[in-house]
């Protein structure tokens, strides 16, 4: 658990961040987003101390994160940012063993680990172990630096837009990938973003800032159903919020007992994307079914709309 | 299908006019009965009768032919130096035929021929090379078989009755006094530079608003004439030897090596300072944001990251300081400073053309080799490109 305790930045008369107070869980993802100029990013970066603050704490696991060198304290936790910040001059597997080679890792164990890495993110070790950054496409190169934030198994990730300067195709992958890296290592995820789809997308909480301070910090859902100022408002859009609530919610969730001769839909898949399958195709119910093909009962249009208000 | 008719090479054209009009035209060596009267010109069948000069026009018609017609660099390159070892051949056995037995007062001095076919032949090999794109790995390697054939020949005395050889022999032991002190200068000052101006970058670089004060006086420094700035040095050099006997015993006083090494090194922090300003720029500052968020030191993501990822940029300025320090230790001979531009200005004084270039080969070949080699070390090292 990371306890964030009215932390402030100050740069002379100019306040970055103002008094915020957090208590991310353990084994989650927590999503903060804002403006820019919200001052998400230094809120992130004081996490790390690559940012100091000018008052308040920050406790990890309950232990301050001063009581040790700054170099150490980041050491233990992985840093993923825009443009993967790559290292040009070394190799994919040089750049992944970064930290276990500062932490004095034995070379096996560190062969073993960036090979295994190398796996868990798709890229073949035997092809990219040996290229260089710019060898790699834009999709492989974020892979290769979140592959690297997560080198020595640090229980804490912090994301700083991490898919920013992917396309839409290609980032819609990587938040795939990131949610089963979670869900595969367990790390406590604090994810900064700008954008609102990607927050939903991926936080089990979420954190809106506006102008240094923390306006409403809950799961998504209720910043939908009950937002506490009229900036999470603007930020999660009144036009299609409703379309946003299905969203969240998982067909097989959501499933009535029974079966349909309606189309299929996944069980993982939202309401929002079972509500357009059935628009499409014209049918009033569709049959939820599991990833090898066993039904798990059936929803109707009228149960999907049900889920679409609060 | 029709044979193409072979194209005339554009460079090869002008080269091989050049230098048939050269060997047609001006003297090949010039003969001179003591080494500061003006000469009597010998054209090349004059000097070399028979077979050695025929053997000469031969290879040298290959190499005219290969520069017109022959489009593959390789036979370019290969025919371009073995004419180029044919001239120096000729001009030696010219040497060799002219020189009475036991007559140590005449002089055989290279004449307009010898240099233009030599500048023709060279820019064809050069030419040839180019166009091979050779690695760097080979580059060095064949200025380091070039260099060590000549080295061989010299040694050996094929050339030594030649002029130049000639002045090397009367001045053996001081030539290689002033080729230790030129490389002393040149090699001196540009550590100096490099231990005073990489720090000095640094700081630039994380104090932007140094940059133009520091910048701006280095640039200043640049445009003063070498000769103004070695009398600029002279008077407070020359007063601190008067009021510290230590730095006069040490050597430091208003003329000699002191004021030559002090403006040297003036002249070599520009190009340091700014190369290694524009070195760290171009590092990637997502890699050196990255490289602090994963907790390495200071110290780590300066000399691991930083410095290493700026390195092409600052042996660029390293190598335009110790091509600029050779060409420039010369003019120091002019203030006591010793060097190879001692024999320049030696010989120039005693009308001794051959003197001069006692003085003058050595430099140009130092600062040929000093390019080439650092350009080979930039190139090597710049495989990996910034990425954005």
């Amino acid at each position: 658990m990371i306890t964030l305790e009215s932390l402030s930045k100050r740069y002379g008369e100019s306040t970055v961040v103002n008094q915020v107070s957090l208590e991310i869980e353990r084994n989650s993802i927590t999503v903060i987003v804002g403006t820019s100029g919200s001052g998400k990013s230094t809120l992130l970066r004081m996490i790390n101390r690559l940012i100091e603050p000018t008052s308040g704490r920050v406790l990890i696991e309950g232990r301050d994160t001063r009581a040790e060198p700054a170099h150490l304290l980041r050491r233990r936790i992985g840093y993923v940012i825009q443009g993967h910040g790559l290292f040009p001059h070394r190799t994919v597997a040089e750049n992944i063993a970064t930290v276990p080679r500062l932490l004095g890792w034995e070379t096996a164990r560190i062969a073993a680990r960036v090979t295994e890495l190398l796996e868990v993110f798709q890229l073949d070790p035997g092809k990219y172990a040996a290229s260089l950054p710019h060898e790699l496409s834009g999709g492989q190169q974020q892979r290769v630096g979140v592959a690297r934030a997560l080198a020595a198994e640090p229980a804490v990730l912090l994301m700083d837009e991490p898919f920013g300067a992917l396309d839409p195709i290609i980032r819609a992958k990587a938040q795939d990938d990131l949610l089963g890296i979670q869900r595969r290592f367990g790390t406590t995820i604090v994810l900064v973003t700008h954008d609102m789809d990607e927050a939903f997308r991926l936080g089990d909480k979420v954190a809106v800032m506006s102008q240094g301070r923390v306006l409403q910090y809950d799961r998504p859902a209720m910043l939908l159903i009950r937002p506490t100022d009229p900036f999470v408002t603007r930020m999660t859009g009144l036009a299609d919020r409703a379309l946003r609530l299905l969203s969240l919610i998982t067909a097989a969730d959501a499933a009535l007992p029974g079966t349909s001769e309606g189309p299929a839909v996944q069980g993982s898949a939202s309401l929002r994307d079972a509500l357009s399958e059935l628009v499409w195709s014209g049918a009033d119910s569709a049959r939820v079914v599991d990833a090898d093909g066993t039904a798990r009962g059936r929803l109707t249009v009228a149960a999907i709309l049900a889920h679409g208000h609060p | 299908m029709r044979l193409s008719r072979p194209r005339l090479d554009a460079l090869g054209a002008v080269l091989v006019v050049a230098g048939a009009a050269a060997l047609f035209f001006l003297p090949f060596v010039v003969f001179k009965s003591n080494r500061i009267v003006p000469g009597d010109p010998r054209t090349l069948g004059a000097v070399l009768p028979g077979w050695g000069a025929l053997g000469c026009e031969a290879a040298l018609a290959l190499a005219a032919a290969a520069a017109l017609w022959i489009a593959d660099a390789r036979v370019r390159l290969v025919l371009a130096l073995t004419g180029v070892v044919a001239v120096a051949l000729a001009a030696a056995a010219a040497g060799n035929a002219l020189t009475p037995p036991g007559n140590l007062v005449v002089r055989i001095a290279p004449g307009a021929a010898f240099w233009t076919l030599l500048i023709c032949l060279g820019l064809l090999a050069t030419d040839a090379t180019t166009r091979l794109r050779p690695g760097p790995a080979l580059r060095v390697l064949l200025l380091a078989a070039s260099l060590g054939i000549a080295g061989l020949t010299l040694a050996h005395g094929t050339f030594d009755h030649l002029s130049v050889m000639r002045e090397y022999a009367v001045n053996a032991v001081r030539f290689a006094r002033e080729l230790r002190q030129h490389l002393a200068l040149a090699f001196g000052s540009l550590g100096a530079a490099v231990i005073v101006g990489l720090p000095l970058g640094i700081l630039c670089h994380r104090l932007p608003r140094l940059r133009p004060g520091v910048l701006t006086t280095l640039n200043i420094i640049q445009t003063i004439p070498a000769i103004a700035l070695f009398g600029i040095l002279m008077a407070p050099l020359g007063a601190l030897a008067a009021a510290v006997p230590l730095a006069d015993r040490l050597g430091i006083r208003g003329i000699g090596a002191a004021p030559a090494v002090v403006a040297l090194f003036l002249y070599s922090l520009l190009p340091i300072v700014a190369n290694t300003v524009a070195g760290l720029r171009r590092v990637s500052r997502s890699a050196v944001e990255a490289a602090h968020g994963m907790g390495m030191t200071a110290r780590q993501v300066l000399l691991g990251v930083e410095l290493l990822l700026a390195l092409p940029v600052i042996v660029t300025g390293i190598r335009v300081v110790l091509v600029q320090n050779i060409g420039m230790v010369t003019v120091a001979a002019l203030i006591g400073g010793g060097g190879l531009g001692a024999f320049v200005f030696q010989g120039i004084g005693q009308t001794a053309i051959d003197l001069v270039l006692l003085g003058a080969i050595p430099i140009v070949t130092l600062a040929f080799s000093a390019a080439l080699v650092l350009d080979a070390l930039v190139e090597a090292m710049d495989r990996v490109k910034a990425s954005a």
